[in-house]
């Protein structure tokens, strides 16, 4: 009897410290009168947004010594998803956040949760272009953190050059270059399908040609008036994921593969072709420097030369939830990280993965090939934003209906057609118009 | 002693004794429902609000922020889940593969480890290790060890002569491979389970089966296979309802690929979470509560039934 008195008393203990320390940490959290502000930040865990979100800091505090910021990291994919949009309705969230434009910041439901940022002098030097993907219903709630990234075809430029390619315009020239390149022992195509979202790439980084062949898709697709499975330039991407596994192309054990896996052999020349983002690869530059140099990049090639271009991602966002105390620091720092030399100092950090979106940073001339080539489409303004920058509806199997038709288990029209039924979920679980 | 008061009570003066029976119930009945009262609460809060709320939130649109009404909508989206018939097949597969294998293993492992072995602890010992490993580690680690280049597994069947296939990474045997996996992990419970079943077992059996003239085979056959019955049933039932809800294997090793190939209820339920839709997953847990009992509830009463006439 006594025991479990004192086990009761114990587990009490327990709970009322719980209690108090929560509440402790919440109320330590006001700004100190006279002295430092300081300022929460979070962060995925990934090491691309970890060393940029340390250099933006830096240089932030470096300017501003009475504003301190603590970085806080979580995961990344729908786990952190969950998380931000938990501590966002639970009024928890820290005082800055980082967290992808588009679709997905969409879904969090701006403008019950997040600060306006419509017309405040933060945004002076943010490029119009980036605008629309931080925007919900007329209002603009963040500003660009990083660089946009292209989504195509990664290429060994070694490969190309002791064979003699061409980098392709067309999907007849790409198949004709996989060719010569398995006829030389190398594998054409790697895939890396145990990380199952980098099947994606040839259906998602395909949009700049089925907007070229199609300019409206987006809008109709948003309305439920076009169809992937309805629309030939939509399904290709199935069809060349079908293609390229019916040929041979593919990596042994491409099924068990990882991303991490896949960036190598790219790099050391044991795969000529990853369908990837560009972002995969300035983390590398560190340990395999080749990586900066050797490893090229183009868009998806379509079928008409004259139309050739790239898929561009555009940054994640910064953004500042209505619960923060600190609004004018936390908007100062935004606007400090929406500047060139905001860009300067990330630059020498962490190597670019593509343009910045924020007008007059440059890219250094040391840039790696990718972000070179991505910045030249750029230029020609062959580039158009991924579908899921201009429509808020992304069906969420996608990543594994993919790998099913690029390992050859679902034919492409069907998996077309199954992705056009899983979008339909998703624009009914969204409470969208029209569907 | 009750007794004897109440007799003494009945012989003696004071108050009628049907009045004293009804203050004497009362105050016996009010004593106790003060004590049930903390667990009472400690029940409604964490078991039953939870549950009568994931029930209502499946009826639900549900995005943590808000949530509207929308009725049985949600189990017709769960129910139109294209993926949905292979989780289904393939959940019953899989229990019924590694509760299976578990009970025959078990109690091969169970009688192995009751005879007079030299090693016996310690093989006792290394045969219930993985149960104590997290599941989560097992399945990092197997996914390891099951790669197709660099795999130990594969190496080993190299040694062999056999090119042995991309177990996860193939479909046909991604599901299977996880399975076994499984088997491999659980199988100590199972023999735990059996080796306290054959333990009790009285040895008067097995020396009416020695006075007969009966070998090893008999002694098994007609004594020990019928007789841990009990635990037979206990590791079947134990087994089937982990299977029917395993998930975290699978998800750690395959999640449910390639493509959608071993796909279970558990894991189409958590990919629903994943995505956002907390209203069409808290549907289809829901559906795998209603699923699970309407399995198990029949097959225990129908092995429980076989016990009884044992």
């Amino acid at each position: 009897m006594k025991t479990s008195h004192r086990a009761l008393g114990a587990a009490l203990t327990v709970l009322v410290m719980a209690a108090l320390t929560s509440c402790g940490s919440s109320s330590g959290s006001e700004p100190a009168a006279g002295g430092t502000t300081t300022l929460t930040f979070l962060v995925d865990n990934s090491q691309a947004t970890v060393d940029t979100a340390k250099a933006l800091t830096d240089a932030f505090m470096q300017a501003n010594p009475t504003i301190k910021i603590e970085t806080e990291t979580r995961p990344g994919g729908s786990e952190g998803d969950n998380i931000i949009k938990t501590r966002l309705s639970t009024g928890d969230m820290s005082d800055v956040f980082w967290y992808n434009s588009g679709s997905l910041l969409q879904a969090l439901n701006p403008a019950q949760t997040l600060v306006d940022l419509t017309g405040d002098p933060v945004l002076q030097n943010v490029q119009k272009d980036f605008l629309p993907v931080v925007t919900q219903a007329g209002k603009v709630y963040g500003v660009p953190g990083g660089t946009a990234m292209g989504g195509g075809i990664l290429y060994n430029r070694k490969v190309y050059d002791k064979l003699g390619l061409k980098v392709p315009t067309t999907w007849a020239e790409f198949m004709a270059n996989n060719d010569k390149i398995k006829a030389a022992g190398i594998t054409p195509l790697i895939s890396t399908f145990k990380d199952t979202w980098t099947s994606q790439l040839f259906v998602l980084g395909d949009f700049y040609n089925v907007q070229a062949a199609v300019p409206s898709f987006a809008q109709d697709y948003t309305a439920n008036k076009a169809k992937f499975a309805a629309t030939p330039a939509a399904q290709a991407g199935f069809d060349h994921l079908a293609e390229v596994h019916a040929k041979g192309y593919l990596n042994e054990g491409f099924g068990s593969a990882t991303a991490d896996q896949g960036m190598k052999m790219l790099i050391e020349g044991k795969g000529a072709h990853y369908p990837m983002l560009s972002a995969q690869l300035p983390p590398l530059v560190a340990t395999m420097p080749q990586a900066a140099t050797d490893v090229g990049f183009f868009g998806i090639p379509g079928t008409d030369p004259a139309k050739n271009g790239a898929t561009l991602w555009e940054p994640a966002g910064l953004y500042i939830p209505k619960t923060t105390e600190k609004l004018e620091a936390a908007k100062k720092f935004l606007a400090f990280v929406a500047s060139p030399p905001a860009a300067d100092a990330v630059s020498k950090v962490v190597q670019p993965a593509g343009p910045y979106r924020i007008q007059g940073a440059k890219l250094p001339d040391d840039a790696i090939q990718v972000a070179k080539d991505l910045q030249a489409y750029v230029d020609k303004g062959a580039t158009a934003p991924a579908l899921e920058f201009v429509s808020p509806v992304k069906g969420p199997s996608l990543e594994q209906i993919t790998v099913a038709v690029g390992s050859g288990l679902t034919p492409p029209a069907e998996g077309a057609a199954q992705y056009d039924k899983d979008v339909e979920k998703q624009a009914k679980q969204l409470g969208l118009a029209g569907w | 002693m009750v007794t004897k008061q109440a007799t003494g009570s009945r012989t003696g003066p004071g108050p009628a004794p049907g009045q004293r029976h009804v203050r004497a119930s009362k105050q016996r009945a009010a004593y106790p429902y003060t004590l049930y009262l903390p667990a009472a609460v400690v029940y409604l809060v964490i078991f039953l609000v939870p549950t009568v709320m994931a029930f209502y939130f499946a009826l639900t649109r549900w995005t943590l922020f808000d949530s509207t009404f929308v009725g049985l909508d949600n189990f017709r989206d769960f129910f139109a889940e294209q993926n949905l018939r292979i989780g289904f097949a393939n959940t019953l597969f899989y229990a019924v593969l590694t509760s299976g294998l578990k009970v025959v293993l078990g109690l091969l492992l169970g009688v192995l480890l009751t005879s007079k072995l030299r090693l016996r602890g310690f093989l006792r010992s290394v045969v219930f290790f993985p149960v104590l490993v997290s599941t989560v580690a097992v399945g990092i680690t197997f996914s390891a060890l099951l790669r197709p280049d660099t795999g130990l597994v594969n190496k080993a069947l190299a040694l062999a002569g056999i090119d042995g296939p991309d177990w996860l990474g193939d479909a046909g045997t991604a599901l299977l491979s996880v399975a076994l996996v499984d088997v491999w992990k659980g199988v100590g419970i199972a023999t735990v389970i059996y080796i306290a079943g054959i333990m009790s077992i009285p040895r008067d059996y097995y020396q009416a089966v020695a006075v007969d003239g009966g070998n090893a085979w008999h002694r098994f056959r007609h004594v020990t296979l019928p007789l841990s019955w009990p635990a037979t049933y206990s590791v079947i039932i134990l087994s089937f309802i982990g299977g029917l809800r395993s998930f975290d294997l699978i998800w750690t090793m395959t999640r449910g690929g390639p493509g959608f190939t071993s796909d279970t209820i558990a894991s189409i339920i958590y990919k629903q979470y994943q995505a956002g839709f907390f209203g069409l997953s808290t549907a289809g847990n829901v559906i795998l509560f209603v699923v699970v009992t309407a399995i198990v509830v029949p097959l225990n009463y129908f092995l429980g039934k076989r016990q009884a006439t044992l």
